[in-house]
């Protein structure tokens, strides 16, 4: 993570017209939604009718008229009681049974995206915690839904019934009512958010700052320590701490002006309520048994409107991952497909190589010059000092990258073909293949899945992986990846080599395949490597010759 | 996690711990005043609705009852207020406490393994602590103060009220504790399968240039929205069972309020209770819930930082390396003596017992296959991790008796492989010594083979934003330059020509036999055969046995 990303996942940019292009995939399960509205609003309004009808209650009851014209409203005191509870765990359920499954239908919409921009289109995919943010973003949208849609609006529908309610009472109550719900519901929450944004605003640049410095220190610990520099950074971590902190502290004021007005609201209501509703008692405009519920009326509601400013300041969060999941979303794809794809060639094609020039979008240029002809099933390498773009001119060879100039397979442009016909053609082995979570045996047969296990097995003793198999104690099903046993980049590399093998591509691309190991090993694994690919054709990057004897021709390749 | 509050962040949380007894009294003000506003309350609807008193008579009621909402609505700003300035400085004290603590312990602590936690933990582990300390802190002390002020209120009001109250107030975290008990081990095995189901969308997001390779992208799309499925129906297993404990203490706060209410109805029939009482109670009563109920609101949203609180402290609780005194270090041979190695989490020694002497102005070569412990060599000699056996000396010193900042003035190193810190090359060269003179870095920049037209910037060129412009040989010829400027009489190398080109080695043992020259002790990693010949002394180290 470097100091530029740091910075960047804090701010927002725009308003909220990424959240709004989300939302058809929120309200793709508008049935659930609705529900969870509506049981959320039920359960709110059995705490209002609760305090409501219990302040009736009471007041009738001081009047002391036969029990049995009280029946009603205890059963309904009960009742509320009892279901606002209930009520509300329905709702819980609903609500994220509907986050769910729009989020589901929202990440294989990012998937679709992903799988026809990647890997040029994504910047993530140069580095892995950009891409395990990038899931997380998707993850986040559920608050969506859950913290911010169906908290206010279920809160909304419940400020207009305790209005209509009071109004049906006393219009004067309804209207200070009306008046106290609204300036809570929409001022409040504006104001909460407000503050938090501008918190955010005034210490994103501050807290880019510090981050980048506390992870400087982190990835670059030893040699701070071994100059002596490490003082020196930790005094400036510390003033950039002091920055953060004063600019926090002078918006915690904001946030806390927010906070009381909530309650001065609320608190304001019950007076307001009570300067109408005294004279109307007295003006026989309203029945004395009601007043105490009109006075209950604020506080009880207060419930639904107490919880909207969390729901702003989660929108305000959901808004940062929707504007980045937006962006993979609306990401355009650096490789098109052609409108009339070229029909790809058969058998082993001659590739051709003219004045090629490709990058990775904001990377440095990799360039080769003049002709390179690799005919059929000659072994071809490429060498160039590290730094110099020998994988990103792979790349472009498997169809990832754009490119200027000329590559040809039997004449063809490669951009003139589709890219999956490309690689049915160029195989390609990148530095470290990713792995995934599954058995080795999988891993490897996702590259021709009705490959049988005796072929994988066979593909793997001819990348030199075969000793290492019969070690393991599961053997092929040894689970790898992630969750599983740790493979190292060498056997990962050959794995990589052995999914091509299996797949059958008459090119093979291959990325530094003896870069992890030591000279003696690397001879011999290249030997293997060559035989195990007779009679296809290789191209093969390193950045030193050595172990590059059985190549046919060696082509340099620099910045220049 | 241990409990609901971790003692030691409320402890560091409130060290200033005027913002504890200012948010405790806070919070007793704000109790005071819920009470005063039902009090108030109470009595003045009665006579309105019993006594037809109207606004004239009723003015200093209904001035007293404003005046409790004003100090209401102070009392949330200022709670507020205290509770964000304290959780603004404790994730601030615990940052710099555990960088400080970083720096203390290590790059050998620091491995790999454990950079991007420790990265992870420093900026949004620390700052997902902060609603952990403005929110559920807070929420918590308010959940003691003001149900106890209100429940105190209550019995000196009806008895029965109170009794009620007092039974069921306490249950909520009884049967919260006892649900989550019971519901610990149903969820456990479920949320791990939940986090499998997590990581698959990443594997498969992250392995999709692997899938594109082999034209097996569509196919993942199938099993994606199955796998989705999976996923969505454990979720909602684990939540039908979570939610239950917020199902209780929801029921059984409202349940509560609703027997207060209807008891106090039937008493006011039969007139053994008057209404302003009853009026005072039942707006009483949800006061003692409501708090309570906001714990659990707070508790969710503290969760990221509880465990971020428990990983800081994890790190600060670590026993730092004992650091030696003495300041001065003499300019002679350094010798190793019987110096073998391990790591601290692994059982078998890393690096076997070694001797040798490295002259000064001699290049002393340190071979030997992969994994037999040169880069553990270099860090014994580095100071960051101490040998199990053996002593190294410098002339007749100890390095153990050295103070460890004392002793590193006295290395220049270079790391197999070199982080650049930036802002630019320049910076990086002159990490540590800030003075050094611009022609000087672009000299060792020269001198190393890194010219203006390789780093399209020279020294001014920009590190950082996207790292991998600056290939691994830069970065090593880039602290090989660094390496050249510093005075310090001990040089150290680790693999300095790993990732060159043949031009690019020659020209880097050209430099390395220009620093040995200048009478420095110049140890270097190597496994390539013309660095080895370059040296003056060969030191094989020998692999470590393993013992079954």
């Amino acid at each position: 993570m470097s100091a530029h990303d740091v910075a960047q996942w804090q701010t927002p940019q725009g308003g909220y017209s990424s959240v709004m292009r989300l939302m058809p995939w929120i309200t793709a399960e508008w049935r659930r939604l609705l529900l969870a509205i509506f049981l959320g609003a039920l359960a709110l309004a059995c705490g209002v009718g609760l305090m409501a009808t219990s302040a009736w209650l009471i007041s009738r009851a001081a009047q002391q008229p036969p029990i049995l014209e009280l029946e009603i409203a205890i059963v309904a005191v009960r009742a509320f009681g009892i279901g606002r509870g209930v009520l509300r765990y329905a709702e819980r359920l609903v609500a994220h049974d509907s986050a769910f499954r729009a989020l589901s239908r929202l990440r294989l919409a990012v998937y679709d995206r992903l799988a026809i921009i990647a890997p040029a289109g994504v910047p993530a995919y140069r580095r892995g915690d950009l891409l395990e943010r990038m899931v997380r973003d998707v993850d986040a949208i559920q608050d969506l839904p859950l913290r911010v849609i169906v908290p206010y609006v279920s809160g909304i529908v419940v400020c207009v019934g305790s209005v209509i309610l009071a109004w049906m009472m006393l219009p004067a109550a309804g209207l200070v009512l009306l008046v106290s719900l609204l300036l809570s519901a929409l001022l409040v929450p504006l104001m909460t958010a407000r503050a938090a944004a501008d918190a955010e605003c005034a210490s994103a640049h501050a807290r880019g700052q510090l981050n980048a410095e506390a992870l400087g220190l982190v990835d670059g610990l030893g040699e701070l320590l071994l100059t002596g520099a490490n003082a020196q950074w930790l005094s400036r971590i510390e003033a950039a701490d002091r920055d953060v902190s004063r600019l926090r502290l002078r918006s915690a004021r904001a946030s806390s002006f927010a906070a009381s007005l909530g309650v001065l609201l609320s608190g304001g209501a019950v007076v307001a309520m009570l300067l109408v509703a005294i004279p109307a008692v007295r003006a026989g405009q309203l029945d004395g048994v009601n007043l105490a519920v009109l006075v209950l009326l604020p506080l009880a509601t207060y419930e639904a409107v107490s919880i909207m400013p969390a729901a702003a300041l989660s929108l305000g969060r959901v808004r940062g991952s929707a504007e980045r999941v937006v962006g993979v979303l609306q990401a355009p794809d650096l490789v098109p497909a052609p409108a009339h794809p070229a029909a790809a060639p058969a058998g082993i094609p001659e590739l051709v190589l003219r004045d090629v020039q490709s990058s990775w979008p904001g990377g440095a240029p990799v360039r080769l010059a003049g002709d390179v002809r690799i005919g059929p099933g000659s072994r071809v390498g490429i060498v160039g000092s590290s730094g110099v773009g020998k994988s990103t001119l792979l790349a472009a060879l498997a169809g990832f990258l754009p490119y200027q100039g000329s590559m040809t397979l039997d004449g063809v442009e490669i951009r003139e073909l589709n890219g999956a016909d490309v690689r049915r053609i160029v195989g390609w082995c990148p530095q470290l293949p990713h792995i995934f979570d599954s058995s080795i045996v999988e891993n490897v047969r996702l590259a021709r899945p009705e490959s049988t296990d005796d072929d994988v097995r066979i593909a793997m003793g001819k990348v030199g992986l075969g000793e290492w198999i019969d070690s393991l104690p599961l053997g092929m099903d040894t689970h790898v990846g992630d969750q599983g046993g740790q493979i190292s980049a060498g056997q990962r590399q050959r794995i990589g080599v052995a999914r091509v093998l299996l797949a059958g591509h008459p090119i093979v691309l291959l990325d530094e395949p003896t870069e992890h190991l030591d000279e003696i090993n690397a001879d011999e694994v290249a030997r293997q490597l060559l035989r195990a690919l007779d009679g296809r054709t290789v191209v093969w990057v390193a950045h030193r010759p050595h172990g590059l004897v059985e190549l046919d021709h060696i082509v340099p390749i620099s910045r220049d | 996690m241990a409990g609901p509050v971790d003692v030691r962040l409320v402890h560091f949380a409130f060290g200033v711990r005027k913002y504890l007894i200012a948010y405790v009294a806070v919070s007793a003000v704000t109790a005071i005043l819920v009470v005063a506003q039902a009090f108030t309350l109470g009595a003045l609807i009665p006579r309105v609705f019993l006594g037809g008193e109207d606004l004239d008579t009723l003015r200093s009621a209904l001035i007293l009852l404003a005046a409790v909402v004003l100090g209401r609505v102070v009392m949330a700003g200022l709670g507020d207020l205290i509770a964000t300035t304290a959780a603004v400085k404790t994730s601030s004290q615990l940052r710099t406490s555990l960088l400080r603590k970083v720096v203390q312990l290590g790059p050998v602590w620091l491995s790999a393994e454990r950079r991007t936690s420790v990265a992870t933990l420093a900026t949004r582990g620390i700052e997902s602590i902060e609603p952990y300390v403005a929110r559920y802190i807070p929420s918590l002390i308010i959940a003691v103060v003001v149900p106890l002020t209100v429940g105190v209120a209550i019995l000196t009001q009806d008895l029965l009220a109170a009794v009620i109250v007092a039974f069921t107030a306490p249950l909520i975290p009884v049967f919260m504790i006892l649900i989550g008990k019971y519901t610990q081990a149903a969820t456990a095995k479920q949320w791990s399968t939940l986090n499998t189901l997590a990581g698959h969308f990443l594997d498969v997001v992250a392995g999709l240039p692997t899938l594109k390779a082999f034209g097996r992208e569509n196919a993942q799309q199938k099993r994606m929205i199955e796998i989705d499925d999976r996923y969505r129906t454990t979720t909602m297993g684990v939540l039908r069972i979570s939610f239950l404990s917020s199902f209780v203490l929801e029921l059984l706060a409202t349940v509560s309020v609703a027997v207060v209410a209807v008891s106090i109805g039937l008493r006011l029939i039969g007139g053994h209770l008057d209404l302003k009482t009853g009026l005072t109670v039942l707006i009483l009563a949800p006061e003692v819930y409501l708090p309570i109920r906001m714990v659990g609101t707070h508790f969710h949203a503290a969760a990221d930082g509880m465990s971020a609180a428990e990983d800081v402290f994890g790190v600060l609780e670590q026993a730092g390396p004992i650091n030696g005194v003495r300041r001065d270090v003499p300019c002679a041979a350094l010798s190793v003596r019987n110096v073998s190695a391990g790591y601290p989490d692994r059982a078998e020694l890393a690096l076997a017992p070694v001797t040798f002497v490295a002259e000064p102005g001699r290049i002393t070569a340190i071979t030997g296959p992969s994994g037999c412990g040169k880069s553990t060599l270099l860090a014994v000699l580095e100071g960051f991790l101490a040998p199990t056996t053996g002593s190294i000396n410098v002339g007749v010193v100890d390095v153990r008796e050295l103070d460890r900042d004392a002793w590193l003035a006295n290395l220049a190193v270079m790391q197999q492989d070199p982080a650049l810190l930036g802002p630019t090359i320049g910076d990086d060269i002159r990490l540590g010594r800030p003075d050094v003179p611009l022609a000087a870095v672009i000299q060792a920049l020269r001198s190393v083979g890194l010219d203006a037209d390789e780093l399209v910037l020279g020294a001014a060129t920009p590190v950082g934003d996207v790292r991998s412009d600056v290939s691994a040989g830069q970065r090593r010829r880039i602290s090989l330059a660094r390496v050249l400027l510093s005075p310090a009489p001990i040089i150290l190398l680790d693999e300095p020509t790993a990732g060159l080109d043949e031009a690019g080695e020659t020209v880097a043992i050209e430099v390395i036999r220009r620093l040995a020259q200048t009478g420095s002790v110049v140890i270097v990693v190597a496994h390539r055969p013309a660095l080895i010949a370059a040296a003056d002394t060969v030191i094989a180290l020998e692999p470590v046995q393993v013992t079954a």
